[in-house]
């Protein structure tokens, strides 16, 4: 489902999923913490600027603390609006993280990326 | 922007006095329509508001569940409880949540709030929460909608202004979405709501209430208000039972009720002909007053066998005994009730008036009155509804079931156990609002208590003012002339005396006057014997005076010779003889 919407608006999220992807997550996922592959869900609502301004704060977070290990897949809720019943969303812009475990949720535009940092559980990692 | 709601504005610049004019949309409530004047503003949102337990929830998913049923697609929007929660507590209202939703005529969303899951990390709407509530709309073609309760959001997030903003977005949102929404909130200290909601929803605002005075709970509405419609202003009270909300708006009766000329027997012969021969007015109230054992249950009963007779349903509220009994009862003086619940026509609704409160007990009657549709009803008796000293509240009750009843042209008959030697008036203070009021005494003389009726109005109607001896055998019921004596009425065996001690007396006289009447008879034959003898005499006497000038004739010999002879003559034949000679 919902696939040409994905790639739509998960456009830049997409090369993010190339260049990180596969091979590592295979290598380094059973043996360190921050090899962890992570997962995460932006749920958005139409092209806003608050949309855009999270995505980018987020990308720019996600390449500093997550290198290489990381994919996000951006959900338009005015597009899918089923998938908002899932996840319990309420509140856009949204990040779940669904991967790794316990998942979390994030809201906001992520202007406040050591808030982000805690709520991701990196901030503990990065030390 | 919806249909509805233009029709409403060009309505109302026609006609702004009129309330009607307000498209309304009917939310099916029992009597909450009637509150309402015909319903909820249609395409508009209403709050629901009250505190925990009182019934917000029901209210609002009765209204979805009757817009399904009129047709109009409803969503739920739960923040509270999920979908199979929702599902298990309507089921007891018989509504079948799932085959709503398979069918597509209802969407259900839980919006599941949990405040550890989030984490704010800057500006962010609601806008997820819209989509949600837009796509179950737009899946089922709501046409009403219920958010239960919104006011979780404020548990959620931390930013109160952005979520005011976002509130009054979403609801500015469902009036121009044209939907008819009911949103209900939680009462808070001061205010409605907790947060507020009033604020923002302003057409519509239905107070709910659940006190608890004298160990009895009763839950009460009010519309705080209602733009642009008339509505009713009091506290109604209302019934969450098992055939789903009732609200009693009992005071909004009136007194514009059809009166009927129409009579209807009280099933006891000689005290219908003491209500002017033909018995009470058909939906008049009939109040039946006495002290214990006076027999008022009985003059009910023979009032229910009267009507069922004519083939109308009863009512029968005991609140003193269990309908077994009441039957029993009935059936040791002749009247025979069980065939007659067997059929349907009666329904003996049995139950203690302190099971609940009086509201409840109005409202749970209602409801009864209203499933069986009977032409008379029997509330045996009012007076133990009075507990403690809650007459007003029980007057006010009653003002209610008698306006109720009256208006459904219902006969009503209530018996009222009066203090023993009472005044002839109820401490409830309701005989003035009875039509006819029959007064059931027990006269107590000579070592026996008798049952004695009087009538102490009748409105309407000529009616007797005499006092009746009420005689209660296994025959049935009937009334009986008091003999007037020396001392008064009286009653039972001294009535039963007095009539013997007039009937001796009257053999009495007659045979005096037949003894009088001999002794002339007899009196008579002796003067009559008495005047023959006379007449005997005068006659000899005549015929000596006819004889005498011949006797001077034949011998002037002496006077003396013709006295003897004439004092012979007086023994018999033998003068005569002589004289032959």
């Amino acid at each position: 489902m919902s696939t040409s919407t994905r790639k739509r608006a998960a456009r830049p999220a997409a090369k993010a999923v190339k260049k990180a992807a596969p091979k590592r997550k295979l290598a380094r996922k059973p043996s360190k913490p921050d090899s962890e592959w992570w997962e995460l869900r932006l749920y958005v609502a139409g092209q806003t600027a608050m949309g855009m301004r999270a995505f980018e704060n987020l990308k720019k977070i996600c390449e500093e603390h997550l290198q290489g290990r990381y994919r996000i897949e951006v959900v338009d809720l005015l597009v899918n609006p089923t998938l908002a019943r899932g996840d319990q969303i309420l509140a856009v812009p949204t990040l779940v993280r669904q991967l790794p475990p316990p998942m979390k949720k994030i809201i906001g535009d992520f202007s406040n990326a050591e808030r982000v940092l805690v709520g991701l559980n990196l901030r503990p990692l990065k030390r | 922007m919806s249909r509805a709601k233009t029709k409403v504005s060009k309505s109302r610049s026609k006609s702004p006095a009129k309330p009607a004019s307000l498209a309304k949309a009917a939310t099916g409530i029992e009597g909450l329509d009637d509150v309402l004047g015909g319903g909820l503003p249609r395409g508009r949102p209403t709050l629901i508001c009250g505190g925990p337990g009182c019934g917000k929830t029901l209210f609002g998913l009765h209204i979805i569940f009757n817009g399904v049923a009129q047709g109009e697609p409803g969503v739920v929007i739960s923040f509270e409880e999920s979908a199979e929660d929702l599902a298990q507590n309507v089921a007891s209202l018989g509504v079948d949540l799932n085959r709503l939703v398979r069918s597509k005529k209802l969407a259900i969303d839980h919006v599941h709030i949990d405040r550890s899951e989030i984490l704010e990390t800057g500006g962010y709407d609601l806008s997820g929460l819209f989509a949600r509530v837009e796509y179950a709309v737009d899946a089922v073609g709501a046409k009403r909608i219920l958010l239960d309760t919104p006011e979780m959001l404020f548990a959620g997030f931390s930013n109160m202004a952005l979520l005011r903003s976002e509130l009054e977005r979403l609801f500015r949102w469902l009036k121009d979405k044209g939907l008819t929404t009911v949103i209900t909130g939680e009462r808070g200290e001061a205010t409605l709501t907790r947060h507020g909601l009033e604020e923002y929803v302003s057409d519509c605002v239905i107070s709910l209430d659940h006190r608890v005075s004298a160990q009895e709970t009763t839950r009460r509405l009010r519309i705080v208000k209602y733009r642009g419609s008339t509505h009713g202003t009091n506290e109604y009270p209302f019934l969450i039972g098992n055939h789903g909300i009732s609200v009693l708006p009992i005071t909004s009766v009136g007194l514009a009720y059809e009166v009927s000329n129409a009579r209807v027997s009280s099933g006891i012969a000689a005290l219908d002909e003491m209500l002017s021969g033909k018995g009470y007015f058909r939906g008049s109230s009939v109040l039946v007053t006495g002290t214990a054992g006076t027999g008022k249950s009985s003059v009910a009963a023979a009032f229910v066998a009267a009507s069922c007779a004519r083939n109308e349903k009863c009512l029968y509220f005991a609140l003193e005994e269990p309908t077994q009994q009441v039957v029993r009862n009935m059936r040791s003086i002749g009247c025979d009730l069980g065939p007659l619940l067997d059929r349907g026509l009666l329904q003996i609704s049995a139950s203690r008036p302190t099971v609940s409160g009086l509201e409840q007990h109005l409202i749970s009657m209602h409801a009864a009155i209203e499933r069986l549709k009977p032409k008379v009803v029997i509330v045996d008796p009012i007076s133990s509804l009075a507990t403690g000293n809650n007459f007003n509240e029980v007057k006010s009750m009653l003002v209610r079931l008698f306006d109720y009843l009256k208006g459904k042209g219902i006969t009503g008959l209530f018996t009222y156990l009066s203090a023993p030697r009472g005044l002839e008036e109820t401490e409830l203070g309701v005989s003035s609002l009875i039509d006819t009021w029959l007064e059931l005494r027990d006269i107590e003389c000579r070592g026996e208590r008798n049952r004695a009726l009087y009538i102490l109005k009748s409105r309407g109607m000529a009616h007797s003012n005499q006092v009746r001896e009420f005689v209660i055998s296994r025959k049935g019921l009937n009334l009986v002339d008091v003999i007037l004596g020396p001392e008064g009425a009286l009653i039972g065996s001294a009535r039963l005396g007095q009539a013997a001690a007039l009937k001796a007396e009257r053999a009495r006289q007659t045979e005096r006057a037949d003894r009088r009447s001999r002794e002339l008879g007899r009196r008579r034959q002796l003067v009559e014997a008495q005047i023959a003898a006379l007449r005997a005499e005068l006659a000899l006497e005549e015929e000596d005076a006819e004889r005498e000038p011949v006797a001077s004739a034949r011998s002037e010999a002496g006077a003396a010779a013709q006295r003897s002879s004439t004092r012979q003559s007086k023994r018999g034949a033998r003068p005569t003889a002589e004289r032959r000679e």
